[in-house]
């Protein structure tokens, strides 16, 4: 009777849909966990290097092999500090808003397609989704800069929520021209679409011009270099997170990282084809070549150079003024944007993409 | 009141299309910071690499020993006297019999101390040392936790027995061919 107990247990393990929902449930939340964990640490490496090597410098280069342990010991450092909290502060929305921001951002996971079939949760609405739960952050920032107490955090608060608020029109329009093109907003959807080339080559301009705006747009709404206004160490200490320290602070840091990242997925699976390989029209024999390639790699290299471009911008531009920064918005990108769905519009209903 | 008439009026012309919409700049901004990204970088790594000094760097002091490894302080203590800080001190002693081979004359320093906090490396006790046995090397004084660890005794100052003979003889000009073949000046 005994030898059979594990059999047993499998069976049950793998007959009862409701422990194996609870599996898979965990399984993703470890899973989403570790990549995060993995991806600040990487991102925030790459961020100094990328910097060291515009600014003429070597970057972290000390702990160990050309400084790749560098993040994992500043972790550890800030880890080990003391978890502040101001003396009049709002001690529970002061302890929520950290939460909130890297909530928002390890949710914005769920739908991006990390290979052919891998996948959280293939959602039909993923395009909408991406941006409705990234800007959920907004109130945690909000949060955070008001529960502080200080002005430096307000300011920054308050700054970042009218620039986040604005700059979500343009990342919505232009997503919604990739929308009107491939009458979907599922992820994989998408991509299949681009099984015969990547709409940044099959859309003409208009489509090109909707990735830079996207890219301008989600720039802001992660509040990075030109956009950190929130943040503006120059004029406000360090903005919305003046007050934080130690673990919370980490939080901070780490869900601008883990946005980046995303913001960085739905561009390359957006305009890229995200895990889809090089593929150029009926070429049988070159589109076979580049299928050797795993999607994952294709899925991390596309997401990987949006994520250098946006380095890019950071290490080359300097910070905007606030009005400056609203009449971009407002004055330029939104019309254009308009104007640009309209075109690809007028394209997708006369078919003239390829 | 016009001093010269290099003075130039401040131009503010209306900026023209391509300098409203940005773009040319944004664009140049960025190519600079890439093409910058494939030049070398112009870091010393210091620890491991290190920059040479010129032959004329004034560094931490050394106590030199004759051909036969002697040492040449005879506390003659002209070198305190020149010392602008007041930074040298030294105890005078008698050589006694058997100690020949140990101190080139008569006298020697049996304490001699350089406070290293008060050195002003001014160079003016080399000059003043009828002996030839004080120069400053170029190595630097390093850093120490604590005040009375710049007080350099002669355990820190005498140079270490049997160094090659020439580096005692022509101490200067050593250092200098040195110098030009390691930056290589030397053709």
């Amino acid at each position: 009777m005994l030898h059979i107990l594990p059999l047993l247990f499998f069976q049950y393990f793998t007959t009862n849909p409701e422990l194996i929902l609870v599996l898979k449930v965990v399984l993703s939340i470890v899973a989403v966990i570790s990549l995060v964990a993995v991806l600040g640490l990487f991102l925030i490496y790459m961020e100094r290097k990328v910097a060291a090597a515009m600014q003429l410098r070597l970057g972290p280069n000390r702990v160990g092999y050309i400084g790749t342990l560098q993040t994992m010991a500043d972790t550890l450092k800030l880890l080990t500090k003391e978890g502040f909290t101001p003396g009049e502060s709002d001690k529970f929305m002061f302890f929520l808003a950290p939460v909130i921001v890297i909530t928002s951002a390890v949710l914005a996971f769920a739908p991006i397609p990390f290979a052919k079939g891998y996948q959280f949760w293939n959602l039909e609405i993923g395009v909408f989704y991406v941006p409705a739960v990234a800007s959920i952050s907004v109130i945690g920032v909000l949060m955070g800069g008001w529960a502080s107490n200080n002005k430096y955090s307000l300011i920054g608060a308050m700054r970042s929520g009218a620039q986040i608020v604005s700059y979500e029109l343009s990342v919505g329009l232009s997503l919604v021209s990739i929308v009107v093109l491939t009458g979907s907003m599922n992820f994989t959807t998408i991509i299949m679409s681009q099984e015969n080339g990547w709409w940044i080559f099959k859309g003409h301009i208009p489509v090109v011009i909707s990735f830079v705006i996207f890219l301008i747009a989600s720039t802001a709404e992660i509040n990075r270099t030109p956009f950190d206004l929130s943040e503006a160490e120059s004029e406000l200490t360090a903005g919305f997170h003046t007050e934080y320290s130690g673990i919370q602070l980490a939080m901070f840091l780490l869900a601008e990282y883990v946005n980046m990242f995303v913001i960085s997925a739905v561009a390359a699976t957006l305009y890229f084809g995200g895990w889809m390989p090089l593929h150029i029209g009926h070429w049988e024999a070159f589109n076979h070549i580049m299928n050797f390639i795993p999607g994952v790699i294709w899925f991390v290299g596309k997401t990987l150079f949006v994520i250098f471009i946006i380095m890019w911008f950071r290490w080359t531009f300097p910070r905007l003024r606030i009005d400056q920064l609203l009449n971009l918005e407002w004055k330029y990108l939104m019309p254009i944007s308009l104007v640009n769905l309209l075109l690809v519009t007028i394209i997708t209903l006369m078919g003239w993409h390829f | 009141m016009q001093l010269t008439n290099r003075a130039k009026p401040v131009e503010k012309k209306a900026m023209n299309f391509s300098e409203r919409i940005y773009l040319p700049a944004i664009m140049k901004g960025m190519s600079i910071t890439f093409r910058h990204m494939f030049k070398k970088e112009p870091t010393i790594r210091y620890p491991e690499q290190k920059r040479d000094f010129s032959p004329v760097y004034r560094g931490v002091h050394i106590l030199k020993r004759d051909e036969n490894g002697a040492e040449r302080c005879t506390a003659c203590g002209l070198c305190a006297l020149s010392c602008p800080a007041e930074a040298i001190t030294m105890t005078a002693a008698e050589r006694q019999p058997g100690e020949e081979n140990l101190y080139r004359e008569e006298k020697y320093a049996s304490k001699y101390e350089i406070n290293m906090l008060r050195c002003i490396f001014c160079g003016l006790c080399e000059e003043a040392c009828p002996k030839e046995a004080i120069f400053l090397s170029n190595s630097i004084a390093m850093s120490n936790y604590g005040r009375k660890d710049f007080i350099y005794g002669k355990d820190r100052l005498v140079e270490p027995v049997s160094p090659p003979a020439e580096h005692v003889n022509n101490f200067e000009e050593v250092r200098r061919e040195k110098w030009l073949s390691d930056t290589g000046r030397e053709k």
